[in-house]
This record gives structure tokens, C-alpha cells and sequence, in this order.
């Protein structure tokens, strides 16, 4: 019973974090962008939010304010890469470390704003749907979850889409093309930290405490999810199922995470597994070549198509 | 309509690795004409394109594209005027995309890109039409992923993309050279057709001087950052390749063949 209760939560859990990982994968896998930002914009998301609400905001309008001050954290970093011509990497951990004196300043000097007196936009809702608590975020997660995946469907379709798409795959090509890569780049950072930054104004509502340490680790959280996601749908479907395995990996995420949890892992060494996971399920992909060149090496050996890039994060300069 | 005077670019400058490039470059090149530019190793072939194109910003002198001064101009809004090929069948293309995704971002080179979708159904047909042209079969996979093609094939949807929307002036940077010697002839003719049928203004470097007297209207050569012959017209279609070395020798007291040079 305990363990079914944990699996619900972790579903709930899975979707509110889903959104953030569906930011990580615009720019880790769209953009080719390995950014850092994202340790401190869900953290700001989840401040902005909590500090909102205490000051009498209501909780829906305080998501939307958190999420541009993501989008905003966003737009930092692409400005330090793309006019500072800071490396990607680097650009990330920049913002990403002015942001916890940010967040600090946005909860007015304090490292905890419980939010346990409060209305959340789950206790409203609640109201109007009195279903248990983690039915209702799960239904709420699902039905945030499907609105974004539509968005993105529809955003990296159209024409600028497209051209942050290309500016990740080859952006000498796109330049050679007349689009400013510098413009992509930006944008394709504002979404993906609006949405993480949604992301952590959900969970800090649904865990009723934002935390300025709440986002470390996040990143690392978010690339697992794509991995997990890629590993077990592969990359050969087309957008919306790679969008849609990005969610499933979130899940799986917290599913193993909840299961760990109630084996018997102590939650402070959570995160020393979180990174175990996640640089062995970055090895897979080398798992799988070598197992792959190990049974060509009788017969005649496949050129590989230098197709999908493996998400060489930071690769693009 | 294409005017480079006095260019000078120099790589790493006030270092150890000091490199002039480009040192005192003047071309003028009129409408229709095709050049074929050769050259030896490091001769600033690529650079002189670069420098057309905007990669790289000139330390003096001028690029004038129809009596407009676009010397500053970044490269990406050059891509206007411009249509590029180049040598790495990988650089022209993304590979992640569909044949028609790569068509619809070329179709759009110049444009502001929208909000609206990124491809429309009417564009297909037209798309399909062009494609066909190639003779590769390509025409049947739009969908298919440009990671999955051939280097010839990449180069061949390269060259059709850079002319998708009519450049000023079309680019090849030795764009058959990675390619095996019936590709690169494949490839090689689908240039000479397209170049004839939408009548471009061309500027072609190769290393092949076969194929620089064959192509073209008209031939530079290039040494040291300069040009240091030009011929056109009559006068070029009786060159051979050995006054080509000669004029080489003479202009430069150098000797051009070289590995990569393909004399026969
Ligand atoms: N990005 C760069 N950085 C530094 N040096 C460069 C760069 N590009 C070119 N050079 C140098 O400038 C000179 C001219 O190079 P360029 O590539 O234009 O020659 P090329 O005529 O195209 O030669 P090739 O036939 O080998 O392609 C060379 O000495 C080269 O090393
Ligand atoms: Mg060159």
C-alpha cells in the first residue's frame, strides 16, 4: 500500500518535472546546448511563485510570473554566449550562479518560503474537483503536459522552428541561409527556461516550500529523463514521440527514484545515485557500439549514417 | 555587379602564426559570368569566397555587390544575394532534418522568418519538380532524413537549395572535391545545367584544371593573396593546361603542380 501511495506521488512528480524536462530538451537536443541556467531558473521559478503567493497574488498568476522570470534568466545566458561569445557551458553556470543571490533577493533574504497556510493552485482546483491530492496534480500535470508538448509541436514547426532546429543540427548551413543563429539561439534559451522555471513553480505549489536550493541538480535530472526517454523509445519516431518519450522518461525517472527510496536509500544520497544513473545511461549509447562492433567484425562493417547527433551538448559554438 | 578592390586579410595577426591571406585582392566580375578559380594550397581560394560571403570582415578594402558598399554586413544578411556550396558535403546541409525540411529553409534564404508553418503542401510539387531535375531519385524521399544520403547526393541537395531562391551570385568551394570521381562528374554536370538554366552568375574554385578550362566563361588565377592571371572569352577556350603551369611559373616563379593539382 505505502509503495502504491509512493508510485502515485512519483506519477505526479513525474509530470510537474516533465515540463522542466521538455525545456532541457529543447536546448540540450534541439539547440545542442548544454545549459546550466537550468539549475537556477527552476529554483527562481519555484521563489518567484512561493514569494507571489505569500504577498497575496493569487497562485495561477504567480506561475505566469515565474515563468517569465525564467524565460528572462533564459535570455542571460544567450546573451552571454551569443554577444560575450562565452562557451555554453560556461554562459549556463554564470547565470545559473548569479541566480542563487537572485532568488535569495526574491525571497527577501530568506533560503525557505513554506507555503503550508497558503492557497496553491492545487488547493483551488481542489475545490472545484474534490478528487485526492495526487489524483489531481497527475490530472493537472497530464493536462499541462499535453498543452506544452501541443505548443512545441506546433513552435519548432513553423518557420523560426525550423530555423532553431537547423541553428542546433548546422548553423553554418542555417547562417548561410540569412537566419541570425545569435536570434535562435536566444529564443530556443527563453522557452526552455520559461518552461523549467514552470516547472519549479509547480513543484514548489505542490510541495508547499520553495527553497533557493531547490534547484541543484536539475539539470542533471532533466538530461537523465531525455536519455531515459531516448534509450527506451530510440530516435527513430517523429517529433511528438520523441517529445511524448521525454515525458516517459521523466516518469521512469521518479518511478526508480520512488522505488529506491522505499527499498531502503537514504534521501541524502540521492543525488550521488542521480549521477551514477545518469553517466551510466550516458554510456549506453557506447555500450551499444561497441556490442555493435563486436558482432561486424566478421562480416562486413556498416558505415554509420552520421544521422540523429547523439545530443553532443555544447557542441555548437 | 560583384566588385572586390584592393582586399586585404591577414589570420592571427601580431603573432607567430601571422598568415596574410588576401593581400591587395581586386575582381570585378559582371553578370553571367562563371569563374573557375585555381590556385595552390593556401593561395586564400577559400578565403576570397569567405570574405564574398561575409564569414570573414577584410582589414581594408571593399566588397560592392550591385554598387552596394556591403563590406560590413554580416554574413547572414548577405545570405540574400548569396547561394553556397560548400567542399564538406556535411557543411550544406542539416542532417537531422528531411530533404523537404532542408528545401523549405533554403526556399526561405533571405526572408524574415514567420510564425507560419515552416512548410507548405504547394511547395512540395515544386520541391519534387526540382529534385527530379537531379536525376537521383531523391524526388520519392522527402521525408527521408539528409543524415541518411550519400555525399553525393548532400552535395547535389546543396546545390539545388543554394539556387531554390535565384542568387545574385552562386559560391562553390571545390564542392565535388570529397566526392569519388563519377559523383564529382554527376555533380559536376547538374552545376553546369543548373548554372546554364537559371543563367547564375557563378564563382567556382576547383582543383581540377581540366575542369577550370572546360567550365566558365572565364578563369582567375590565384597566388599569394592576389590574382595573378585572368583570362576570358576566346582567349580562354584555346588555354591548356600547360600554358596554365607556364603562366603559373612566370607569374610566380613557382611551380604550381602539386598533389592535389590534377594535371591530365
Ligand atoms: N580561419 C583561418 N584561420 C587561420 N588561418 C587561416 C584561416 N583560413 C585560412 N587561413 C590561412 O590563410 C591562407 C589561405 O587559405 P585558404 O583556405 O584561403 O587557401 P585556399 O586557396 O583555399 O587553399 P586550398 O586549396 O588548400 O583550399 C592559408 O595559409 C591558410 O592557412
Ligand atoms: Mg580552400
Amino acid at each position: 500500500m505505502g509503495t502504491l501511495l509512493a508510485l502515485e506521488g512519483a506519477v505526479a512528480q513525474g509530470l510537474l518535472y516533465a515540463i522542466m524536462t521538455l525545456g532541457v530538451y529543447i536546448t540540450y537536443k534541439l539547440l545542442d546546448f548544454a545549459d546550466l541556467t537550468v539549475d537556477g531558473s527552476f529554483a527562481l521559478g519555484g521563489c518567484v511563485s512561493a514569494i507571489l503567493i505569500t504577498v497575496g497574488l493569487d497562485p495561477f498568476t504567480s506561475l505566469l510570473l515565474a515563468t517569465l522570470a525564467g524565460m528572462a534568466s533564459g535570455v542571460v545566458t544567450g546573451f552571454f554566449n551569443t554577444v560575450f561569445k562565452i562557451p555554453p557551458i560556461l554562459a549556463g553556470i554564470l547565470t545559473m550562479l548569479a541566480l542563487y543571490s537572485v532568488n535569495l533577493r526574491v525571497m527577501l533574504g530568506k533560503a525557505n518560503v513554506p507555503l503550508g497556510q497558503q492557497d496553491t493552485i492545487f488547493t483551488i482546483i481542489q475545490e472545484w474537483i474534490p478528487i485526492q491530492t495526487d489524483l489531481l496534480v497527475i490530472l493537472i500535470g497530464l493536462v499541462t503536459v499535453v498543452l506544452v508538448i501541443a505548443f512545441m509541436y506546433w513552435f519548432f514547426g513553423t518557420e523560426v522552428g525550423s530555423a532553431i532546429r537547423a541553428t542546433g543540427n548546422n548553423s553554418d548551413m542555417i547562417r548561410a541561409l540569412g537566419v541570425n543563429t545569435s536570434w535562435m539561439k536566444i529564443i530556443a534559451l527563453l522557452f526552455s527556461n520559461g518552461l523549467v522555471a514552470l516547472s519549479g513553480a509547480l513543484i514548489a505549489q505542490y510541495q508547499q516550500n520553495a527553497s533557493v536550493s531547490n534547484g541543484t541538480g536539475t539539470i542533471v535530472v532533466g538530461l537523465a529523463s531525455v536519455i531515459i526517454g531516448e534509450v527506451i523509445f530510440g530516435s527513430r519516431f517523429n517529433f511528438i514521440y520523441k517529445l511524448m518519450s521525454v515525458v516517459v522518461g521523466s516518469l521512469i525517472y521518479r518511478i526508480v527514484v520512488a522505488l529506491v527510496l522505499q527499498v531502503g536509500l537514504d534521501t541524502q544520497d540521492l543525488k550521488l545515485f542521480t549521477a551514477v544513473f545518469v553517466a551510466l545511461a550516458l554510456a549506453v549509447p557506447v555500450f551499444k557500439q561497441r556490442i555493435q562492433r563486436l558482432s561486424n567484425r566478421t562480416g562486413k562493417i556498416k558505415e554509420q549514417p552520421p544521422g540523429d547527433n547523439g545530443g553532443q551538448g555544447g557542441a555548437a559554438q | 555587379m560583384i566588385q572586390l578592390n584592393n582586399i586585404y586579410k591577414t589570420f592571427h595577426k601580431g603573432t607567430v602564426n601571422e598568415k596574410k591571406a588576401l593581400n591587395g585582392l581586386n575582381l570585378q566580375m559582371n553578370k553571367g559570368d562563371f569563374v573557375t578559380v585555381i590556385g595552390g594550397n593556401g593561395a586564400g581560394k577559400s578565403t576570397m569566397l569567405n570574405v564574398i560571403a561575409g564569414v570573414y570582415y577584410v582589414e581594408s578594402g571593399s566588397v560592392i555587390l550591385d554598387d552596394k558598399n556591403i563590406t560590413k554586413k554580416p554574413d547572414y544578411k548577405r545570405a540574400k544575394y548569396l547561394g553556397r556550396v560548400f567542399q564538406d558535403p556535411m557543411k550544406g546541409t542539416a542532417a537531422d532534418l528531411s530533404i523537404e525540411e532542408n528545401l523549405a529553409l533554403a526556399y526561405r534564404r533571405g526572408k524574415t522568418r514567420s510564425l507560419r508553418w515552416g512548410i507548405h503542401k504547394s511547395e512540395r510539387e515544386q520541391y519534387r519538380e526540382r529534385l527530379k531535375l537531379l536525376g537521383l531519385g531523391l524526388e520519392d524521399r522527402l521525408k527521408t532524413k539528409v543524415g541518411l544520403l550519400s555525399g553525393g547526393q548532400r552535395q547535389a541537395l546543396t546545390l539545388l537549395m543554394a539556387t531554390l531562391q535565384k542568387p545574385k551570385l552562386l559560391l562553390l568551394d571545390e564542392h565535388t572535391a570529397a566526392l569519388d570521381p563519377k559523383t564529382a562528374a554527376k555533380v559536376l554536370h547538374i552545376t553546369e545545367q543548373i548554372i546554364e538554366q537559371d543563367q547564375l552568375t557563378a564563382l567556382m574554385i576547383t582543383h581540377n584544371m581540366k575542369d577550370a578550362l572546360r567550365m566558365g566563361n572565364r578563369l582567375v588565377m590565384m597566388h599569394d593573396g592576389r590574382i595573378i592571371f585572368d583570362v576570358q572569352g576566346e582567349e580562354k577556350k584555346r588555354l591548356t593546361v600547360q600554358d596554365l603551369l607556364e603562366k603559373f611559373q612566370i607569374a610566380s616563379g613557382d611551380e604550381l603542380a602539386n598533389d592535389r593539382m590534377l594535371l591530365g
